[in-house]
């Protein structure tokens, strides 16, 4: 019932203006406005542009101010300090440029507005003028030019030695972390040995498998470098850092890195933002299906010492997970690393390898489904 | 040659035009016809269709964003199984943000706006009877057609249309198990996407062909209409770009159907490790940007064709540096072509490739500032007459330059770390790619409406709509700076979930409201549009005093534009306000020895 009322208002509304219009092009007719070539519309649109860009100059510069305070606090990475510089000087000039080319866009319509008896001045071309404007923008393209390259490659420069390695993989749809562990050596992976339990496809033929651990917290130590080594197992992710400036996409098939040095502490950006629920956030930022928007994994800048406390207590994953390395990894491996979390140390138990498997299936579907 | 000789023809091949034009049966007049104007005409109005899709589902998709927590069930009726309890289903989501993107890129300003003026617009402005091959051309608009049934459906499929984003990245777009929208719905994009570049080459070549050929005595390339030159040069980029497309889509065709790996590798997916080795998803980003970019400017250029030319009738004044505006379209059409990986800078590339590409980016803005500067140029000092297509084009000029300065921050790669994906990104495109060349088509319709229906569109609407799509795109899109200063991605179906992304959500609801202000005013458009098509005051023969030849022909023109043999051409297109001249317009069909009082010493007529 209500529906149909709305219809029925909404066809009135409509014919009510339809009438509106005829009326007018009809008495517009009637007053011959239109034997004249210029009515009294293009002064009023003329005029129209200086409004719009008084009253827009003003919007832009209230809507700034009051935008202000909820744009990201200050970068917490050495490079994204940097890049904030850049980013802010170019728009200055960007600004400054956006205000002159408008303010005379906006003004020459009403300066030049058709007045019966003139005639525009026939100006087809200049060359001086034309080579100052194209020299011009080419020297300030030049500059940020020059200035950006510095930036990019101090920022894709290798890692320096001794960074810390951290690996990020995604999935669909949720960030995982593995750190190398007291060797300082990731272990090998390889994708057809991942399954539900070994979400990483770690290959524990290799040694320095043994020691990484798997956190639910990304954990940065303040003032060291940080060196993310980054992939995805299923669709394109993109690991973003937003309160460090950092962004790089992780790709099935092909490993990339980025390295940057935290400068601000959890606690101390608690301070700097009065917020003391602050929390540095990874999100994902490449399109990557259903539950894009919601890969948000927590990210902790200790202290260097706090950082190498939580280190040392965090259990690697082999332990936590000693049954099923226990059917994965060469006996050899096994009775060097693992011995101590067995209850059977050094006896493969065959029949651990046929229920994971099926597990496998029955926890991929569930995540699957959890984001339903 | 045969196609040359009828271009000079006299009075006895007109006859036999007209002639043919009486005899044809309805169906080869209306539907299938091989007249440039009304397969323009069919363009148009295909395009409009797809605009108010394309439009409705962003209006759908600002609902869900500037309204995260309304309960959507009055869209039921709409959008049946996609509302769940009264929200939107995020996968659809996705779906129309994909879609949007797909329909207005392609379908609307590149079907819709290249394919309406340059089919109008080339015989008319050139002095030609038709184009090359009238037939090519039909079939370019029954291929477009296609693509558009074939598109179309895909929206009404059970497992939605594609959903991986526009760009379509493998291996998202390859695995119906990461999204449904990679399903039957992908399968019709792709398919979709051949028919439309098939349908693009044929009216590329044809375009091309019509300009290097056809051109009336006189007609040489320095007297061309800014508009043709536009015209020309986005053909060019069409035909070389376009097919790279189809390449990338074949070779995800063969991942998708046939088990190859050229963009897949390394996936475990749905509880199971697949085949694929060895393959790139990057390589297909290269393959697909080599088109996406120059799209951008195929998008945009015959926009800036169409403005210039508006610009300069309506200032009464010739365009300011005709020389370099078409010497700027000609650089950044051939830099479109070399620029493609500033969309990659952070996907891994070899960072040396990152400066190089920034470089040559940060170049295009030279050319690009050069036809802002001149468009500025040529009101100066002008007597400048605001019809809606004047509106319309200035509005395009500053879209032009605020959405190229932000560009040019984001062409930095070290910037675009943080504002790579982000709504910076979105506001950027939207003002100097979306808005830009939506405002050039309306312009292009506006001033020739005249010439496609014989009648005037009502200038009063003119204004109302220009007034309220302008100040609405800046009311979208300006706000959506701040949006992406603040690090918000893109295609996020929520922000809540995060602490950094939990603000402006007043913001956020100020854009909806704006856009969907903006959606609805369009239909004042589409009411002067189809009212004044039938209703509106009968044009005269040269409404807006302009200089180009298509004014030259009837107010109708039948096929074959001119009744008479085709007018020769005397001089450029832009001698507005000569001195001397008594009136403030000499068309390009007035000799120099008609105008003596006017003439510089070096214009004389050759023979």
């Amino acid at each position: 019932m209500t529906s149909v009322i709305i219809i029925v208002a909404i066809a009135l509304i409509l014919s009510i203006l339809y009438l509106i219009f005829r009326i007018g092009v009809l008495s517009n007719v009637m007053k011959g406005r239109y034997q004249k070539i210029v009515g009294t519309s293009n002064t009023v649109n003329s005029f129209l542009f200086i409004v719009v860009f008084v009253t827009g100059i003003l919007a832009f510069y209230l809507s700034f101010m009051s935008a202000r305070e909820h744009f990201l606090p200050e970068a917490a990475s050495a490079h994204g300090v940097r890049t904030d510089l850049l980013f802010w000087v170019i728009m200055a000039v960007l600004t400054l440029a956006f205000l002159i080319t408008h303010a005379v866009l906006y003004f020459f319509p009403f300066m030049y507005r058709f007045k019966e008896g003139n005639k525009a001045y026939f100006y087809p071309d200049n060359h001086t003028i034309e080579r100052i404007w194209t020299i011009v923008p080419a020297i300030i393209m030049a500059g940020f030019v020059v200035y950006g390259y510095k930036e990019w490659s101090a920022i894709t420069s290798p890692a320096p030695q001794g960074s810390e390695v951290i690996e990020v993989m995604g999935k669909q749809f949720a960030w995982q972390v593995r750190y190398p562990g007291a060797d300082g050596k990731l272990g090998k992976y390889h994708y057809r040995k991942i399954d539900a339990i070994n979400e990483f496809g770690i290959d524990f033929n290799d040694s320095a498998s043994f020691d990484d651990f798997v956190p639910m917290e990304l954990h940065l130590p303040k003032g060291k470098n940080v060196h993310l080594q980054i992939r995805s197992r299923d669709v394109i992710h993109s690991v973003f850092l937003p309160h460090f400036r950092v962004k790089m996409d992780a790709v099935p098939g092909m490993p990339t890195t980025f390295w940057f040095t935290p400068t601000i502490s959890t606690a101390e950006m608690r301070e700097i933002t009065k917020n003391p629920e602050f929390n540095y956030e990874l999100a994902c930022t490449e399109v990557c299906g259903r539950g894009h928007y919601a890969m948000r994994f927590l990210v902790i800048v200790d202290e260097p010492a706090d950082y190498e406390k939580w280190k040392a207590s965090q259990k690697t994953w082999a332990s936590l997970n000693a049954e099923y390395v226990a059917t994965k990894a060469p006996k050899a491996l096994q009775d060097l690393y693992l011995k101590e979390f067995l209850p059977s140390a050094g006896v493969v138990d065959t029949t651990i390898a046929a229920p994971i498997a099926d597990t496998a299936k029955v926890a991929a579907v569930s995540t699957h489904d959890a984001h339903r | 040659m045969s196609a040359v000789n009828t271009s000079h023809s006299s009075a006895d091949a007109h006859a036999h035009d007209e002639h043919d034009h009486h005899d044809l049966p309805w169906i080869r007049q209306y539907v299938f016809s091989e007249d440039h104007k009304y397969i323009a005409k069919q363009y148009l109005v295909s395009g409009i269709i797809w605009a108010i899709i394309g439009g409705l589902l962003s209006v759908l998709f600002r609902i869900q964003l500037g309204f995260p927590d309304a309960d959507l069930t009055w869209l039921k009726p709409l959008l049946g199984e996609w509302i769940q309890n009264g929200k939107l289903d995020p996968e659809f989501y996705l779906a129309l943000v994909t879609m949007h993107g797909t329909i207005m890129v392609f379908f609307v300003l590149t079907a819709g706006l290249s394919g309406t003026f340059s089919n109008f617009l080339i015989p008319l402005q050139i002095g030609a009877r038709d184009m090359a091959s009238g037939f090519l051309n039909m079939i370019s608009y029954w291929l477009f057609f296609l693509s558009s049934v074939v598109m179309m459906i895909s929206l009404f499929i059970k497992t939605g249309p594609a959903s991986g984003g526009w760009v379509i990245y493998p291996p998202l777009s390859a695995l119906p198990q990461a999204v449904n929208g990679s399903g039957l719905g992908m399968t019709l994009w792709l398919v979709a996407m051949v028919f439309f570049v098939a349908s693009t080459l044929m009216g590329g070549l044809n375009y091309v062909t019509t300009v290097i050929n056809l051109r009336t005595k006189g007609m040489t390339f320095t007297r061309l209409p800014l508009t043709i030159w536009a015209f020309f040069i986005t053909a060019i980029i069409g035909i070389l770009s376009f097919p790279v497309l189809v390449s990338a889509v074949l070779l995800l065709i063969f991942d998708r159907g046939f088990g190859t790996s050229f963009f897949l590798s390394e996936i475990y997916i749905g509880g199971e490790a697949l085949h694929h080795e060895g393959g790139s998803p990057v390589l297909f980003q290269h393959l697909f940007w080599f088109l996406g970019h120059p799209e951008v400017y195929i998008v945009v250029i015959p926009a800036l064709g169409i403005t210039s030319e508006i610009v300069a009738t309506n200032s009464r004044k010739p365009i300011f540096g005709y020389k370099a505006m078409i010497f700027s379209i000609v650089a950044i059409a051939f830099l479109s072509f070399i620029v493609w990986a500033h969309h990659m800078f952070v996907t891994g590339m070899n960072p040396f490739l990152g400066s190089i590409f920034m470089f040559l980016t940060l170049i295009i803005a030279v050319p690009s500032a050069v036809k802002g500067f001149n468009y500025i140029a040529t009101l100066w000092k002008g007597n400048i007459i605001f019809t809606p297509a004047m509106l319309f084009s200035i509005g395009l000029v500053s879209f032009f330059l605020s959405g190229g300065l932000t560009g040019i921050v984001l062409g930095n790669s070290a910037a675009d770390i943080q504002l790579h994906d982000t709504y910076f990104v979105v506001a950027h495109f939207h003002i100097v790619m979306g808005s830009a060349s939506f405002f050039g088509m309306l312009a292009g319709v506006y001033h020739w409406f005249p010439k496609m229906f014989g009648r005037m569109m009502d200038e009063k609407l003119g204004y109302i709509h220009f007034w309220l799509t302008f100040i609405g795109v800046y009311l979208i899109f300006f706000p959506m700076h701040y949006i992406g200063i603040a690090g918000f991605p893109r295609r996020y179906y929520s922000w809540t979930g995060f602490d950094a992304f939990n603000t402006f959500t007043d913001l956020n609801e100020f854009i909806s409201i704006a856009a969907i202000i903006v959606f609805a005013a369009q239909f004042i458009f589409i009411f002067n549009f189809f009212y004044s098509m039938f209703r509106g005051r009968v044009s005269t023969l040269n409404p807006w005093k302009s200089n180009t030849l298509e004014w030259t022909t009837p107010i109708n023109p039948g096929h074959g534009n001119w009744p008479g043999a085709i007018p020769h051409v005397y001089r450029w297109p832009y001698d507005y306000s000569k001195p001397g001249a008594a009136d403030d317009f000499i068309p390009q069909t007035v000799p120099f020895s008609a105008t003596p009082e006017s003439n510089f010493p070096h214009e004389k007529d050759e023979h």
